[in-house]
């Protein structure tokens, strides 16, 4: 067993991953979508780091260090492209939605308002 | 918005899972700790981390410098840069800050590159105060002439990918093995490859904030209200 200084930060970062996973999934804008992948990604660092600094050895294990470090520059980077994706898709469209995510939301209303009338 | 309950339920099944699987890991696990120690001596710096990143993992940091390469011109083909609606440039108090700031954040920048081959810090910390620096002058409205100099940036973004490929090539064939550093000489290699690098993350982060391809003279000064002169 891991003992239970990390065992906290493991458990985090797994609670981070399903918070943005399930965010994912619900929420339709984009914006919320670019985040809910961030605090995902923010959920992978914080185990990489925990597992790290608990390898055997006089310092931390350097290579997940190394991988993080790596991990949140590109994180960034997809963000900012990510953004100006979304951007493209409110100047096309005028929606800050995807047109799948739009139309099934239409059709869920529709029957709904069906099912009323 | 539909189908909610289901999702909860896979979130949180994906959660029981994603905990059971941390937390059933062994208790010591079989890091790369000892390995990269042992051959720290070889690698020319002393801080294990610089080392993973631009001896032991050099491909990784080669590829990384590339996807930000990707990214800004993603972005740069998508959208024209926004210059920020207020010009900040007669605001005294701002100013003097910036005076302070900048040259500070600029020398944090050279120190933290340097201090990477010993201790925490590298190009990636200093280009993140670089990038951070360039912020600041973005939304003060300071240094549009130089910005607007697409061949200067484009020159200073693709530096980290063009000087690391250099390396790649120069250590193939000095030693025939791709970013495999003469032996005794990794230390200077590593820094040549970080100041480089440290220039395109720095520019790169920047320039992410603005949006886009910076805006060319004549439209900016279309768009910009009349008093305000570069």
């Amino acid at each position: 067993m891991i003992e239970a200084d990390h065992r906290i930060f493991l458990l985090a970062g797994a609670v981070l991953f399903a918070i943005g996973f399930h965010s994912l999934v619900v929420q339709s804008h984009l914006l919320r979508r670019i985040m809910a992948l961030n605090v995902m990604g923010s959920g992978v660092f914080l185990v990489f780091i925990a597992l790290g600094s608990q390898a055997p050895g006089p310092v931390p294990d350097p290579v997940p260090q190394a991988m993080v470090l790596t991990g949140i520059v590109v994180s960034v980077c997809a963000t900012g492209l990510a953004l100006a994706l979304a951007d493209r898709v409110q100047a096309a469209t005028g929606k800050v939605e995807l047109e799948d995510d739009a139309q099934t939301h239409r059709n869920a209303t529709d029957a709904t308002k069906e099912s009323r009338g | 918005m539909i189908r909610r309950v289901p999702i909860g339920i896979l979130s949180l099944a994906l959660l029981a899972g994603l905990a059971w699987a941390v937390l059933s890991l062994p208790a010591t696990p079989t890091g790369l700790t000892a390995e990269s120690l042992v051959k720290l001596p070889e690698s020319g710096v002393t801080n294990p981390v610089t080392a993973v990143l631009l001896n032991y993992r050099g491909y990784d940091t080669l590829l990384e410098v590339g996807v930000l390469l990707l990214a800004i011109v993603g972005v740069w083909s998508l959208r024209r840069g926004e210059w920020p609606a207020v010009d900040l440039r007669d605001r005294p108090l701002l100013m003097s800050l910036l005076r302070v700031l900048l040259p500070v954040l600029v020398l944090a920048a050279g120190y933290l590159l340097w201090i990477g081959a010993f201790a925490p810090g590298g190009a990636f910390q200093a280009g993140a105060l670089l990038g951070g620096a360039l912020v600041l002058v973005l939304l003060a409205g300071l240094a549009r002439r130089v910005l607007q100099r697409d061949r200067l940036l484009r020159f200073g973004l693709a530096l980290g990918v063009l000087v690391f490929a250099g390396v790649c090539a120069v250590t193939k064939l000095l030693t025939g093995g791709m970013l495999q550093y003469p032996a005794g000489s990794g230390g200077k290699w590593i820094l040549l490859i970080e100041s480089a690098a440290l220039i395109s993350i720095g520019l790169t982060l920047g320039l992410l904030y603005l949006g886009g391809r910076p805006a060319l003279k004549q439209e900016d000064s279309s768009e910009r209200s009349p008093h305000a002169h570069d």
